[in-house]
């Protein structure tokens, strides 16, 4: 759409567009750009090794600030190979559970976790079912809202629906300025109420689901701002502002009492979408 | 020349829905006065059908102990929502003007066997039971009341998932519940899900899969994605059984599937192991 100057707007499906570009940096850049060390760490404990979902133990740092946490989050994986076998950042139940068992060391051990959000959703398969998707999300939302540490989310390209709210309950929700985050694909949502899918942009616009919706109804914190162009433009860039945001917040609930920490997560999503 | 004579043609009743109910399982035809009659279950495969929230609160709730709560809780529009079919906040109202509800869930406290509860229905039939923010509010203030007042909580789940219309609001109404009825738990109050057909999506997967105990009835569907998107996902035909209460329990998703007479009967005796008896 262009406007009176000339200049185009970017409408809410030219930003799904953006979130979903391959080229944009994913869980692996950001931990490559943003950490000084990493040791990534497997399993559920139950079933399998979901690649959907990585974690593992990392040092942000910043040259002059190195924080220990525990990272995780979806990987859609870079390359064809890695994609089958990622799911496109489709995690399955096992996903989630190794998320909740490193979480649950990572209190133990009073680090940080700090979460990474790029998903079409949760995985929708025979498999997944069989495995108990709807618990391990459901248990999921449970686990974190009641986690005894810091919790930081970043949200930095697609935010698809329970698949990605499942590792996005947290003290500070952050959201790259492209990211989108939805309770449905507009594709998903055109096919229901408008009986075609081709019309998603009018769905994408209905549902406000780009960072600056999210900050105005109050569902997000903060939005990262990315390289002109977008975080495919200069991922190393994009990263570093997503390490500057990580490291405020960070610093924000360092000394805040763990009981007052998880009684502020409680309201905060408490809040959400209370209008009476 | 007996046999020339015209028999007597049985009068052709068309199946009108008026006055036939189609088992949604076994496509049976049933007379809609026995299907009423009996207590919405087929006759034949004994599928358990879609009952009201007020049906259901009848059933559960001893006799005239229901006291709603919340009522004042309904739906937001905060998107202006409008898609192919018109504005949100049209088609709602109209769902409100014939139902009568408000919301999706109707909450209030209750006594069941004498104990009192916190007891929480959802209606299938009021926006496919979906989750908007006025359910989650009414539910999370439920949680809070029932720990306030110590009554363990009951809630009876009936949900398509998140009410999309309500953007990702709706979607933040999963974290919301789960928190919600996890402080429920954390202060050693019993929540029992009663998971009827259809729970699933972000219902399935937010707090009606965290019951301590989570109970359903026959044939309930329950799961996470819908069948069409799986079988596209993995270009695949599912077995007929899949995402039925007796898959859910096969795999150990579901403590126990309960025939709707024996619901009340059940949760009234669990609450009475976990010291909410007459005698506990």
């Amino acid at each position: 759409m262009a406007t009176a100057k000339g200049r185009k707007t970017i409408t809410a499906m030219d930003r799904v567009k953006l979130a979903r570009d391959p080229k944009r940096p994913h869980i692996y850049d950001f931990i490559r750009f943003i950490c000084s060390d990493f040791e990534e760490l497997h399993g559920d404990r139950l079933v399998s090794d979901d690649r959907g979902l990585v974690a593992g133990f990392a040092t942000i740092d910043d040259g002059a600030d190195g924080v220990k946490v525990l990272v995780l989050g979806h990987h859609k994986g870079a390359t064809v190979e890695e994609n089958v076998s990622a799911n496109f950042g489709m995690a399955q139940p096992d996903g989630y559970r190794k998320a909740m068992r490193l979480a649950s060391l990572a209190e133990k051990f009073h680090l940080p976790v700090v979460t990474f959000v790029d998903t079409p959703g949760a995985y929708p398969g025979d498999t997944a079912e069989a495995r108990g998707q709807a618990e391990a999300i459901a248990k999921s939302l449970e686990f974190f809202s009641l986690l005894r540490t810091p919790v930081v989310v970043v949200v930095t390209g697609e935010g698809g629906s329970g698949g990605a709210l499942a590792i996005a309950v947290g003290d500070r929700i952050l959201m790259m300025e492209n990211a989108v985050y939805s309770v449905i694909s507009p594709e998903g949502c055109a096919g229901i109420l408008w009986r075609d899918g081709a019309r998603a942009p009018e769905a994408a616009e209905a549902l406000k689901i780009t960072a600056a919706d999210l900050k105005r109804l109050g569902a997000i914190d903060a939005i990262v701002p990315e390289p002109a162009g977008g975080a495919q433009k200069n991922p190393r860039a994009a990263a570093l502002a997503v390490r500057k945001a990580v490291l405020k917040a960070l610093a924000e609930l360092a000394n805040t009492p763990v009981d007052s920490l998880v009684a502020a997560r409680y309201a905060k999503f408490r809040a959400m979408g209370n209008f009476y | 020349m007996s046999w020339y004579v015209k028999p007597e043609t049985p009068a052709k009743i068309p199946p009108t829905k008026a006055l036939w109910q189609v088992c949604p399982r076994c496509k049976s035809y049933v007379a809609k006065a026995d299907w009423k009659a009996n207590n919405a279950i087929c006759p034949k495969c004994s599928y358990h059908g879609r009952l009201g929230a007020r049906e259901r609160i009848a059933q559960l709730a001893d006799a005239d102990s229901f006291s709603e709560v919340f009522r004042e809780v309904s739906y937001s529009d905060h998107l202006d929502f409008h898609d192919a079919s018109g504005a949100y906040k049209a088609k709602i109202d109209a769902t409100i003007a014939k139902s009568g509800e408000k919301e999706s869930v109707v909450m209030g406290t209750a006594t069941m066997g004498g104990i009192p509860v916190m007891l929480g229905v959802m209606d299938f039939a009021f926006m496919g039971g979906s989750l908007g923010t006025g359910t989650g509010e009414r539910i999370a203030r439920a949680c809070e009341q029932a720990i306030a007042e110590r009554r363990p909580l009951v809630i009876c789940s009936a949900s398509g998932g998140a009410r999309m219309h309500e953007g990702i609001l709706s979607l933040m109404q999963m974290a919301k519940t789960a928190a919600a009825v996890g402080r429920v738990k954390e202060a050693g109050l019993p929540y029992i899900s009663v998971l009827t057909d259809p729970t699933t999506g972000g219902v399935s997967a937010s707090f009606a899969m965290l019951g301590d105990i989570n109970v359903t009835e026959p044939k309930a569907l329950i799961g996470f994605a819908g069948r069409r998107v799986i079988e596209n996902t993995i270009h695949q035909k599912l077995p007929p059984d899949f995402q039925s209460a007796e898959y859910l329990k096969d795999h150990g998703f579901i403590d126990k599937i309960v025939e709707r007479r024996e619901l009340k009967p059940f949760i009234v005796k669990m609450l009475g192991y976990f010291g909410f008896g007459k005698e506990g």
